[in-house]
């Protein structure tokens, strides 16, 4: 139980389970959702936040960061991430698993994903049902593509039997090699090592026929070409337990952001040319795409500042993720509703954690926002643990007011303007 | 003999850039520019009487992050030959690859107040990077497989002195053009002087959309050299490959090796030019290599030095307080 007060959030614009939007406050108790609605009222002893007509919405929930970075996960309106177990060390014993799961305790809840393979190289299984009840919430093949096939189809098997859903990285390495950009006029003019965007629908058509073969459950974290998306449409047409995210740079950027070898436009995938950028934008519109992530990678200079092929790959996203979906909306891509689908409900469902939607009996993780609210994206001051952004010096609209996890209000670092 | 092709402004206007990391973003007149600053120097190099004082006092320095031989002797022969002091610093590319190394040498080489540094470095992109962040001009020797852009100017200018212009000029680039910075740089070079620029290799050594820089692709070579006015080879970059990307060097040599009898098929008095090193027997036969008549090689290096001291001259001029340049 908790030992916090009771908590109303009142006066906000409630965007509900079911996707409509209603006038009213909701009420949390012992860190769960318990009334939602017009009628609800706060009580004697009640901690009141009044939200001035703003939208509440669930915290997001973010699937596949890099590191556990709570400012930026808080000013960007994420209340729980799954870490990818690409750590130093890896997270492939369940020990490691347990600590990851208690380290953003208690204003941030991380979800362990645990290393498909012992340390990540792609070759042995991990102990996965250790690391599943130490807290991992799925399995992940990390940075990478598993390249041999019976590896990759023993995983799935075991997955399947075990009930949880492969993340999956969708690159065929051998195409990929040492490359840093997409094959293309850009790359070729930069002499950028690249690869062809096919790579990646190579190694979706393996894993969606392995994944049948299983009858397991696999979510692509990236699915950035037309080629790819479209086998992710097939997959799900014929009721296959497929599914797919991406990172906002997939559908706002393309390569011509490399010119000039901006170090903070060197992503994994490697960003694609402009059609794919727009089959991106087509699959969240279809519902092809089903989780938007940010991808949260903060990278210092010495990642960064550094010839493009030398740099690492990544980007800080948890800030952006909100108002670039944002962004969606404005354009007409999406609905509101849809948007926090994309950002909460979805990755929570992958996950198979109680949270990711405004229900009563749903952990208290509220966000109270502003979607119009515009700000400029600066490098130099932002709350992540480096700045490096591909859109610095961007505006954009969508700011979180008041983050709520566990039904406590969470301290923001105040940021910007 | 400045054919009139192109005229261009008195004064820091004739090349209002602060180094030549690249031959992208120079307008044709500010290469034609730098080919005839190039002329004074190959007719001094020739005489007796090497050396001017014109930089005196000025200090360059060659950080040279990946193994060379010619083209660092060639600055360094440019930079004496103008008086210049010249220092050469050879690092091993294993000690700047990680962290923040190469930025702290570049800072480390401003600190020491150089008024030109002149940059090879492995990863393209890198001397750009270091560009940015000192306050003296800066010369690309080759960036990874980026630009080269003073291979460019002196296989311009050895084509200029054999043909005198441009337009329309049959250019075949052969080898592995996937690899090369020469190749890029050739290419915008040329095509931008108005010549006709073809590029032959296997598909596993050609970069995806290169026509996009206004080539015409050829994986025959017979084909790619019928009618060629200058025939440009490369050599297989091996260290740069990762993987198998021919069969052989006998088997690549089969199909893109330039002998006596293949050029036959270019124009008769088609020019034949290589950057260097060369790989005798693989990508070019001794006896085109030595072809008295027709090899441009040792020409090219020769005109290797001329063009580096051009670049080296006009790049110090707004130091050097050089009226119309200040």
């Amino acid at each position: 139980m908790s030992l916090h007060a009771p908590l109303t959030v009142t006066g906000g614009r409630l965007l509900l389970a079911d996707g409509s939007i209603q006038s009213g406050a909701v009420r949390c108790e012992g860190g769960f959702i318990t009334a939602i609605g017009a009628e609800v009222a706060a009580q004697d002893g009640d901690t009141v936040h009044d939200a001035r007509g703003q939208i509440v919405a669930p915290g997001l929930v973010d699937i596949g960061v890099f590191a556990i970075d709570k400012p930026a996960f808080h000013f960007g309106g994420i209340t729980r991430a799954a870490l990818m177990p690409d750590q130093n060390p890896p997270l492939d014993v369940s020990a490691r698993v347990r600590f990851a799961a208690q380290s953003g305790k208690p204003d941030f809840w991380v979800h362990p994903l645990a290393a498909a393979t012992q340390g990540l190289e792609g070759k042995a299984l991990a102990e996965i049902a250790m690391m599943r009840d130490a807290g991992a919430r799925a399995v992940c093949t990390g940075r990478r593509w598993i390249g041999d096939s019976g590896t990759m189809l023993r995983l799935l098997q075991y997955t399947g039997m075990l009930g949880m859903v492969v993340i999956a990285h969708a690159e065929d390495a051998g195409i990929v090699g040492n490359a840093v950009a997409t094959a293309g006029e850009m790359a070729t003019r930069l002499g950028l090592p690249s690869a062809p965007a096919q790579a990646e629908a190579l190694a979706i058509a393996r894993d969606i026929a392995l994944a049948e073969m299983a009858n397991a459950a696999i979510h692509f974290r990236n699915v950035t070409t037309a080629a790819g998306l479209e086998l992710v449409r097939a997959a799900k047409a014929r009721g296959l337990k497929v599914t797919a995210g991406v990172s906002p740079a997939y559908f706002m950027l393309s390569d011509l952001s490399i010119g000039a070898f901006r170090t903070f436009t060197h992503l994994s995938p490697a960003l694609r040319c402009e059609a794919d950028r727009r089959a991106v934008v087509a699959a969240i519109a279809d519902g092809t795409i089903d989780v938007i992530a940010s991808g949260h990678d903060p990278r210092g200079p010495e990642d960064k500042r550094l010839p493009f092929s030398d740099s690492a790959p990544g980007m800080a996203g948890a800030e952006t993720l909100l108002p670039l979906t944002m962004s969606l909306v404005r354009d007409g891509v999406i609905d509101m509703a849809r948007a926090f689908e994309l950002i909460a409900a979805n990755p929570a469902k992958l996950l198979g954690v109680n949270a990711g939607s405004l229900a009563v009996g749903a952990e208290a993780d509220i966000a109270v926002l502003d979607p119009e609210r515009p700000w400029i994206v600066n490098s130099d001051k932002m709350a992540a643990a480096a700045g490096n952004t591909p859109f610095d010096r961007q505006p954009v609209q969508g700011r979180v007011l008041a983050l709520f996890k566990g039904g406590v209000a969470v301290r923001m670092k105040k940021i910007g303007g | 003999m400045t054919p009139p092709e192109y005229t261009y402004p008195a004064g820091a206007l004739a090349f209002p850039h602060r180094g030549l990391t690249g031959i992208a973003g120079l307008a044709p007149h500010q290469i034609w520019f730098l080919l005839d600053e190039a002329e004074q120097w190959v007719e001094m190099n020739r005489g007796a009487q090497k050396r001017v004082e014109l930089l005196s006092g000025l200090t360059i320095i060659n950080a040279f992050f990946e193994n060379s031989t010619r083209t660092l002797l060639s600055f360094e022969i440019a930079g004496k030959r103008l008086g210049a002091d010249v220092v050469n610093m050879a690092v091993a590319t294993s000690s700047v690859k990680k962290g923040e190394t190469l930025i702290d040498t570049a800072m480390t080489l401003n600190a020491m107040r150089a008024d030109a540094i002149v940059i090879r470095h492995a990863s393209s992109g890198a001397v750009q990077l270091i560009a940015d962040k000192v306050d003296c001009p800066v010369l690309n020797a080759g960036d990874g497989q980026h630009e080269h852009p003073t291979q460019a100017l002196l296989d311009a200018l050895t084509i200029r002195q054999a043909k005198r212009a441009f337009n329309g000029l049959r250019v075949t680039i052969c080898g592995d053009i996937l690899h090369s910075r020469v190749a890029r740089s050739n290419i915008l070079c040329l095509a931008s002087l108005g010549a006709d620029v073809r590029v032959c290799a296997p598909p596993a050594l050609m970069p995806a959309d290169i026509e996009q820089m206004g080539v015409t692709v050829f994986h025959d070579f017979d084909a790619a050299l019928k009618g060629a006015d200058v025939v440009m080879m490369l050599r297989l970059q091996m260290e740069r490959m990762e993987g198998q990307f021919i069969p052989s060097p006998r088997e690549y040599r089969h199909l893109y090796g330039l002998t006596l009898d293949r050029l036959e098929l270019a124009e008769s008095n088609a020019l034949v030019m290589h950057p260097g090193p060369m790989n005798r027997g693989v990508e070019i036969d001794s006896n085109v290599a030595d072809h008295v008549e027709r090899s441009m090689i040792t020409t090219q290096v020769e005109m290797g030095v001329a063009i580096r001291m051009a670049c080296l001259d006009v790049l110090t001029r707004k130091g050097r307080k050089m009226e119309g340049w200040a």
